[in-house]
């Protein structure tokens, strides 16, 4: 058993990933940085303090205004050059004599926010009583985060982008030093070859999942709401179609140079049509369907549904559909175009 | 007739007017070739000659154009699966994988025979045991050569077909893969070779087939392909610039001579009596005063028979 061309050749693959220090970094590090670095430049904070500067009114009116910090002006002009150097979001001349002005930027809305806030601060203070009263119940739930967003998304990329890299490189270095010629010389069966891809990478995937998942549930608290068997099958159903992708974009070329080149262009659009970073959701009503049948979109669709809402086999279906549909047109095509010498 | 049968049955390897172009290039152009089992055969030529299609046609690499070819009594079209696991193959450029240790690379290569020695004992044949846990990027030139060779073993092969196993290797490396290549000789062995070393082929093999331009155009043992020129010796010489200039007719008239040629300043001579010849030679150059800046006599070897044949040199870039 351990002298199987197939398990030997899938040997060959994992020693020659594990050999290779960057590839390590690529695939298991950056991701995790990634994540941890979008998560901390976006995490959800507390509404901003504005600062509003104040002539000619008693400071005191503002302590009980909410969110609000108070700098006070000796005169008009002071707080008005303050306001033009955005020092301040507002400033308030008065009151007096019962009426109030406020300076400010009405296209900005730090400044709209502010007068606002000032507002409300100045009415109470000359006597003004709410009518109802109101309380604030805060919805800060797991699941509707940036970072819950961003998760199933960079999963996503990664394992487009694992499964595409590791086929193209290794396939294209092996035709660029005659390696593959050497081993269709010998008795070697050609799907051996290629199916030891695909079985290293599978396994690999394992730990790749496990390691950003686990990550991302234990730093960032993101939630996995539907089975874990079925985002693992999402998983290994993208990581086939990518594959297929990937061996299809090898299929001919000679040069690292050139595969390289078609998978960015491949993956490119993708990085920024799919929903990575951002709702796909944002791209014109004319471009959605075709954003909706690109591999990564329907992968990272697949992800969320199952991650964030839960989702079943039936509610995921379409995006599956798409996913099957790639790896039906890539391997055969795939297949007939591949260059073995 | 039964004498006929068997001497067919012995042919390791029988190409007939095997023809094969790329875009407007004619590589192999009617080549003609048998090989009995048991020789090591070498196709000597310069490069492009069309020694690494012919035997790349013959690994079932290549597809030839026309033709027919026929290894072990087996045709590629139908009996691939069965030649792949009777041939033993080393191509000219193959790069194994760096990262694989020399083990590794033996192992993967085992695996995809069904029968054939242990990759230790491989290891053993071509004298890498104590690389055998060391990377593959880690060897020299002809460590990996052993190595190629070593992949080329492990199934035990009927024929062994090595195309330029030492090209580009030092003086060293190339006695001791010589050294290797002559015991799996001794073991009975077909092999069929390529190089454009005179000496590998004069060394290595029973007969040699010298190519040119796709075409074999003298086939032979080395010393049947020496003993046909007729000359047994060469004679090259320069001399230093002199009033009366030597005249190339005049040195083929000498006693022993056969004929002689200029290039590039050094004259060189084919001589049947090298006893006479020199003498000869030294008598003129006395006679008009030309002083001598070197002068050397060979045996006549396949580079001999090359450049007879064709006016150029083996290795002309």
């Amino acid at each position: 058993m351990s002298d199987h061309p197939l398990f030997q050749l899938t040997l060959v693959r994992f020693r020659e990933f594990l050999r290779e220090p960057e590839a390590l970094f690529w695939v298991f590090g950056f991701p995790l940085l990634l994540a941890a670095g979008l998560g901390l430049a976006f995490r959800n904070t507390p509404a901003e303090v504005l600062t509003v500067g104040v002539v000619g009114t008693d400071v005191a009116a503002f302590e009980s205004a909410p969110a609000l910090a108070v700098e006070p002006f000796a005169t008009v002009d002071d707080g008005l050059r303050a306001l033009r150097e955005g020092k301040v979001a507002l400033l308030v001349e008065g009151p007096s004599s019962g009426s109030v002005i406020y300076h400010y930027d009405d296209t900005n809305p730090e400044g709209r926010d502010a007068r606002m806030r000032a507002d409300i601060a100045v009415q109470q203070g000359a006597g003004r009583a709410d009518p109802v009263a109101a309380q604030d119940q805060f919805m800060r739930e797991a699941g509707s985060r940036y970072i819950d967003f961003l998760i199933p998304g960079l999963l996503g990329m990664n394992l487009m982008g694992g499964s595409i890299w590791s086929m193209g490189f290794a396939i294209v270095d092996a035709r660029r030093r005659k390696l593959m010629k050497r081993l269709i010389a010998t008795p070697m069966s050609r799907s051996y070859f290629l199916l030891s891809f695909l079985v290293s990478r599978l396994a690999m995937l394992v730990v790749e999942v496990g390691a950003f998942l686990g990550f991302a549930v234990l730093v960032f608290g993101v939630p996995i709401r539907g089975s874990f068997a079925l985002v693992a099958a999402v998983c290994v159903f993208g990581t086939l179609a990518f594959g297929a992708v990937g061996l299809l974009l090898s299929s001919r070329a000679r040069t690292i140079e050139a595969a390289s080149g078609l998978m960015n262009l491949t993956m490119l659009p993708m990085w920024i049509l799919s929903g990575v970073f951002f709702s796909s959701q944002r791209f014109p009503d004319a471009v959605q369907p075709v954003i909706s049948a690109l591999p990564l979109t329907a992968l990272n669709d697949a992800l969320r549904a199952t991650m964030l809402q839960g989702a079943t086999v039936t509610q995921i279906a379409p995006q599956l559909g798409v996913l099957a549909a790639w790896l039906l047109v890539c391997f055969p095509l795939a297949l007939k175009l591949f260059r073995w010498r | 007739m039964l004498m006929l049968a068997t001497t067919m049955q012995a042919a390791a390897l029988r190409v007939r007017a095997l023809r094969k172009a790329y875009q407007d290039v004619v590589a192999v152009d009617g080549l003609d070739l048998e090989v009995p089992a048991g020789e090591c055969f070498g196709l000597l030529g310069p490069n492009g000659a069309g020694k690494t299609t012919t035997i790349e046609i013959c690994e079932g690499i290549t597809v030839r154009d026309s033709g027919d070819v026929e290894v072990l009594g087996m045709r590629w079209e139908n009996d691939a699966r069965a030649l792949r696991q009777r041939l033993g193959i080393q191509l000219q450029e193959t790069q194994l994988s760096e990262k694989l240790t020399v083990a590794e690379t033996v192992r993967l290569f085992r695996s995809f025979f069904d029968n054939g020695p242990t990759p230790e004992r491989v290891i053993a044949l071509v004298q890498l045991e104590e690389k055998a846990r060391s990377r593959v990027g880690a060897l020299s030139g002809g460590q990996k050569q052993r190595l190629a060779l070593a992949c080329a073993l492990v199934g035990d092969p009927q024929i062994l077909f090595l195309d330029e196993p030492t090209t580009g290797l030092d003086p060293q490396a190339r006695r001791q893969l010589w050294d290797l290549i002559e015991e799996f000789k001794r073991a009975g062995r077909t092999i069929l070779l390529t190089t454009h070393y005179m000496d590998e082929a004069e060394r290595l093999c029973e007969r040699v087939a010298i190519m040119d331009h796709g075409k074999v155009i003298a086939l032979g043992s080395p010393r049947e392909l020496v003993a046909s020129i007729g000359v047994e010796h060469v004679v090259e010489f320069s001399a230093e610039a002199a009033a009366q200039p030597l005249d190339l007719a005049e040195l083929r008239t000498l006693e022993g001579v056969r004929d002689a040629h200029a290039d590039n300043g050094v004259v060189r001579m084919q001589v049947t009596a090298l006893h006479r010849a020199v003498p000869a030679l030294l008598a003129v150059l006395v006679r008009r005063d030309i002083r001598l800046t070197e002068l050397r006599t060979h045996s006549a070897t396949l580079e001999d028979v090359f450049v007879t044949l064709t006016g150029r040199h083996l290795r002309d870039e």
